[in-house]
C-alpha cells in the first residue's frame, strides 16, 4: 500500500510544481509579493513531497517489498542493509527519483535564499526551475516509476549488480547528481536575466556561489567514480574516455569555464552574453549526459535502460528546454551586449582565452562521444574513437590552459603592463625551471618531453597560485577566504596534472605468469607468489591468492587479490590488492589459472603518485567550497 | 582604421586563428584514431584494413580457447556463425570472457590472416551482448563488394 503513496506523492509534487510555475511567473509579471511568497512555499512543498516519495522507496527496499518490480530486480534478502539503501539509486528508476529530489532540493534552497536578487528575477528563476523539475517528475511518472507492482511476487529479489556493492559507488551518484542538477540554478537565472534583458552584477555574484557549489560536487563525484574504476574494475586505469565518463566531463568543463566567466561578469560587468550562454550550455551538457546514460544508446555499467520511450522523452525535453533557452538567448542577448572593449593584456582577456580553451576541449570531447553514436544511428557504419583521439586533443590544449592559469592569477583587471607582469612572474618562472631540472635529474636518464611539460606546468600552476595568495595576503594584511579557496583549487589542479603525468609516464603495467614460489621484480619491490585458496564471504565465493611484497629483502605486506563469484550472479569479479602510498601504489589483480603446475596470471602495476589525481580533485572541490563559504560570510557580515 | 578597431580586429583574428588551429588538430586526431568495426565475415572478405587497428566482434567458439604453455599467449576462434577467425592475445582476459560469449577484440591482422589483438573487451554485465556483435549476427549478409543489401 505504501508504494501507492509514493506515486501519490509524486503526482502531488507535479501539481505543486505546476502551481510553482504559475505563481512565480504571475507574481513576477504583476509584481505581486504575496504570490511570490506562495511560490516559495510551493517550491518547498515540491521538495518535501518528492523527498517523501524517495523515503518511501527506501522503506520498500528495507522491507524487502518484492512486489515492486524495481525492488525485486535490484535487491535481495541477504544483501547488507547499507547496500539495500543504496540499491534505491542503483538503477535507472530510483536514481532518477534521487536526481529529481536533489533538483527540487536546489529549487527549495533557491526559494529560501534570494540573496541580492530582485524579487522579480528571483521569482522568474523559480518559475524556470519549477518547469525543469516538472519535466523530471513527469518523466518519472510516465516512463520510469520505481513503484510499479508485479503480478507475481517472487520469494527473493535478483540482487544488486556486484560491481555496485561498494562504498564509493554508494556516494558516487548522489555527489554527481548534486553537481548535475545544481547547474540548473545558473541556467534558470540566465533565462530570468535574459527575459528582462538586464543583467546586474549582483546577479552574477549570486550565480557564482551556486555554480561553485555544484561544480565542487561534480568534481567530487567524477573523482570518486574514477577512484572506483581504478580499484574495482581490475584494469588499474583511472579514466577510460568511455562515453559515460565523457558525459560527466562535459558539464564539468563548461561549469569550470562558467565559474571563471561569472567572475569577469561579476567584477567588471563584461562578457555578459558569453556568461549567460555558458550557463545555458552547462545545463545543456548535464542533460546531454542524462540522455546518453539513460536512453540506452550506450551500453556500459552506467547505462541503465534500453527502453526507447525514455530516450525519446529526454531528447524531447532536451530540445524543448535548451532550444527555448537558446532562442531566448539569441533574441535577447543583443540587448544586453555592452561593447566595452577588453584590453588585450588584462585579467578579462586571460580568463576569456581560458574559457575558449575549455570550450574547445568540450567541443572535441562532444564530437568524439557523439559522432560514433550519430553514425550508428544513421546506419553509416560502426566506428569508435578511442583514448588516443582524446589524449591527442586534451593534452596539447592543457599546455596553454595551465600557462594561462599562472598568468591569470597575477594579471590585473582592466589593463596590465607586460613589463610589470613579467617582473612578477619571473620568480615563479625561475622556480618552475628549477623544479623541472630537479624532476629531470631525478628520473635520469628516462627524461621525456611530456615529463618536462607535466612537471613544469604543475610547478608553474602551484607556484603562481601560492605566490599570488601570499602576495594578496601581504598587501591586504589578511587572508581572504575566497581567494584562498580559488588558489587551493589551482593547487589541486596542479597536483592532478602531476599525478597524471607521473603515473602515466613512469607507471609499470605488466601481465605476468607466476607459479607458486616464483618472484617478480617490480622497481624497488619484489613480489613473491605463495598460494591460492578457496573461501566464502557473506554472499559470494572467492578464490584468493597470497603474495608477499618485499622491499630490499624486508617484508612490506601480504597482498590478497581475489576473484569473487557472487551468489545469484554468473559473473566473476576481481578484487584487486593495492599497497597504497602517497607517492606510489603497488597494484595486483588476480587473472586466471594457466596450467597444471598451479601457475596463475597476474596483472601487476606500479603507479607513481597516482593518488595525486584524486587528492588533487579533492583539493579542487574543497577549494571551491571554501570560496563559497568565504563569499557567504562576506555577504552576511 | 582607428587604433581601437585595429586592436579589436587583431583580437578577433587571433581568436579565429586559434579556433581554426584547434579544429584542424581535432579533425586530424579524429581521422587518425577512428576505429572501424567489422564482423568476422567482413574480415575474411578483406574489407578490413591491413595496415591499421580495427575492432572485430563475434561469439567465442566453444572449446576453441587454447593457451600456449609457459606464457600468457592465448588463442581462440571468433565467429559470426558464418566465418571463423582466429584471434591471438597476450595478457589477461577480462573477467567476463568465456566460451560462447560475445566479445569485441581490438587489434590488426597479420600476414598469415591471424588477428593479433591488443585489447579484448567483454562488458560488465552477464546478459550483455556488445551491440555491434548482436547486429553483426542478425544483419543481412554483406555482398562481395562489402555493401549491405
Amino acid at each position: 500500500m505504501l508504494a501507492e503513496w509514493g506515486v501519490f506523492a509524486l503526482i502531488c509534487a507535479s501539481w505543486m510544481a505546476l502551481l510553482l510555475i504559475g505563481l512565480a511567473w504571475w507574481g513576477a509579471q504583476h509584481e505581486q509579493a504575496a504570490l511570490i511568497q506562495l511560490a516559495v512555499a510551493a517550491a518547498w512543498s515540491v521538495f518535501l513531497l518528492t523527498g517523501l516519495a524517495f523515503a518511501i522507496l527506501i522503506v520498500a527496499f528495507l522491507q524487502d517489498d518484492f512486489s515492486l518490480k524495481y525492488v525485486a530486480s535490484h535487491s535481495s534478502i541477504p544483501m547488507p542493509t547499507m547496500f539495500k539503501v543504496s540499491a534505491a539509486w542503483g538503477a535507472h528508476e530510483g536514481s532518477l527519483l534521487l536526481w529529481a529530489w536533489m533538483l527540487t532540493g536546489w529549487v527549495a534552497a533557491v526559494a529560501a535564499k534570494p540573496g541580492k536578487l530582485s524579487a522579480q528575477v528571483h521569482a522568474r528563476t523559480l518559475a524556470v526551475l519549477g518547469f525543469v523539475s516538472l519535466g523530471f517528475l513527469l518523466f518519472i511518472l510516465f516512463t520510469s516509476s520505481p513503484f510499479e507492482r508485479m503480478a507475481q511476487i517472487p520469494e527473493d529479489g535478483l540482487g544488486l549488480n556486484p560491481l555496485l556493492q561498494d562504498i564509493a559507488l554508494i556516494m558516487h551518484p548522489p555527489l554527481l547528481y548534486m553537481g548535475y542538477v545544481g547547474l540548473a540554478v545558473s541556467f534558470a537565472l540566465a533565462l530570468a536575466l535574459l527575459w528582462q534583458a538586464h543583467a546586474p552584477r549582483e546577479a552574477f555574484a549570486w550565480a557564482r556561489s551556486w555554480t561553485l557549489v555544484s561544480w565542487a560536487f561534480l568534481t567530487l563525484g567524477i573523482a570518486l567514480g574514477s577512484w572506483w574504476a581504478y580499484y574495482e574494475l581490475g584494469w588499474g586505469g583511472w579514466w577510460f574516455w568511455d562515453p559515460v565518463e565523457n558525459a560527466s566531463l562535459l558539464p564539468w568543463l563548461v561549469a569550470t569555464a562558467l565559474i571563471h566567466s561569472l567572475l569577469v561578469s561579476e567584477k567588471r560587468g563584461v562578457l555578459v552574453g558569453w556568461t549567460l550562454l555558458l550557463a545555458i550550455l552547462a545545463f545543456a551538457m548535464s542533460l546531454v549526459g542524462a540522455f546518453l546514460v539513460r536512453s540506452g544508446v550506450l551500453t556500459s555499467v552506467h547505462a541503465f535502460a534500453t527502453d526507447p520511450t525514455r530516450g525519446t522523452f529526454i531528447l524531447l525535453y532536451l530540445i524543448v528546454v535548451i532550444g527555448a533557452a537558446l532562442a531566448l538567448f539569441s533574441y535577447q542577448a543583443p540587448k544586453l551586449a555592452k561593447t566595452k572593449p577588453l584590453a588585450f593584456v588584462s585579467k578579462e582577456s586571460a580568463l576569456l582565452f581560458n574559457n575558449v580553451l575549455l570550450m574547445v576541449m568540450t567541443a572535441s570531447v562532444l564530437l568524439g562521444t557523439l559522432y560514433p553514436l550519430l553514425l550508428d544511428a544513421l546506419n553509416l557504419g560502426k566506428l569508435s574513437v578511442g583514448p588516443p583521439y582524446f589524449n591527442a586533443i586534451i593534452l596539447p590544449l592543457t599546455v596553454p590552459l595551465a600557462l594561462l592559469m599562472g598568468v591569470g592569477v597575477f594579471i590585473r583587471w582592466r589593463e596590465d603592463r607586460l613589463r610589470r607582469l613579467s617582473r612578477v612572474l619571473l620568480w615563479a618562472g625561475l622556480l618552475t625551471g628549477l623544479c623541472v631540472l630537479m624532476g629531470a635529474l631525478w628520473v635520469l636518464p628516462d627524461v621525456e618531453g611530456w615529463l618536462v611539460a607535466g612537471v613544469g606546468l604543475s610547478a608553474w600552476v602551484a607556484l603562481t597560485a601560492s605566490y599570488a595568495l601570499w602576495h594578496h595576503a601581504r598587501n591586504s594584511g589578511r587572508l581572504s577566504l575566497p581567494s584562498f579557496g580559488a588558489m587551493l583549487a589551482h593547487i589541486g589542479f596542479a597536483m592532478l596534472m602531476l599525478g597524471v603525468t607521473l603515473s602515466s609516464l613512469y607507471g609499470v603495467e605488466k601481465d605476468v605468469r607466476l607459479a607458486p614460489g616464483e618472484h617478480y621484480a617490480l622497481n624497488q619491490y619484489q613480489l613473491s607468489f605463495v598460494s591460492v585458496a578457496q573461501d566464502a564471504g557473506a554472499n559470494y565465493l572467492t578464490t584468493q591468492a597470497r603474495l608477499r611484497l618485499y622491499r630490499g629483502g624486508e617484508l612490506v605486506n601480504e597482498l590478497h587479490p581475489e576473484k569473487r563469484l557472487y551468489i545469484g550472479h554468473k559473473m566473476p569479479m576481481s578484487e584487486v590488492a593495492i599497497e597504497a602510498g602517497l607517492f606510489h601504489d603497488v597494484y595486483v589483480a588476480l587473472g586466471e589459472p594457466l596450467d597444471d603446475q598451479g601457475a596463475w596470471s597476474f596483472r601487476i602495476q606500479y603507479k607513481p603518485f597516482i593518488r595525486g589525481i584524486w587528492l588533487g580533485a579533492l583539493l579542487m572541490a574543497i577549494g571551491g567550497l571554501i570560496a563559497v563559504w568565504g563569499r557567504y560570510r562576506r555577504v552576511s557580515a | 582604421m582607428s587604433p581601437l578597431r585595429r586592436q579589436r580586429l587583431w583580437k578577433i583574428g587571433l581568436l579565429l586563428g586559434g579556433v581554426a588551429l584547434a579544429v584542424a588538430l581535432m579533425i586530424q586526431a579524429f581521422q587518425q584514431n577512428m576505429m572501424f568495426f567489422f564482423s568476422t565475415t567482413e574480415v575474411a572478405q578483406g574489407v578490413a584494413p591491413m595496415e591499421r587497428d580495427f575492432r572485430v566482434g563475434g561469439m567465442v567458439v566453444e572449446n576453441s580457447v587454447q593457451r600456449e604453455p609457459g606464457s600468457l599467449i592465448v588463442r581462440f576462434t571468433l565467429t559470426d556463425y558464418n566465418t571463423p577467425l582466429t584471434v591471438e592475445y597476450e595478457g589477461i582476459l577480462p573477467d567476463l570472457f568465456r566460451e560462447g560469449q560475445g566479445i569485441v577484440a581490438k587489434g590488426r591482422l597479420n600476414a598469415q590472416g591471424l588477428f593479433v589483438a591488443n585489447e579484448v573487451l567483454a562488458k560488465h554485465d552477464e546478459n550483455y551482448m556488445p551491440p555491434e556483435v548482436a547486429a553483426s549476427l542478425h544483419s543481412p549478409k554483406p555482398t562481395a563488394q562489402g555493401q549491405v543489401e
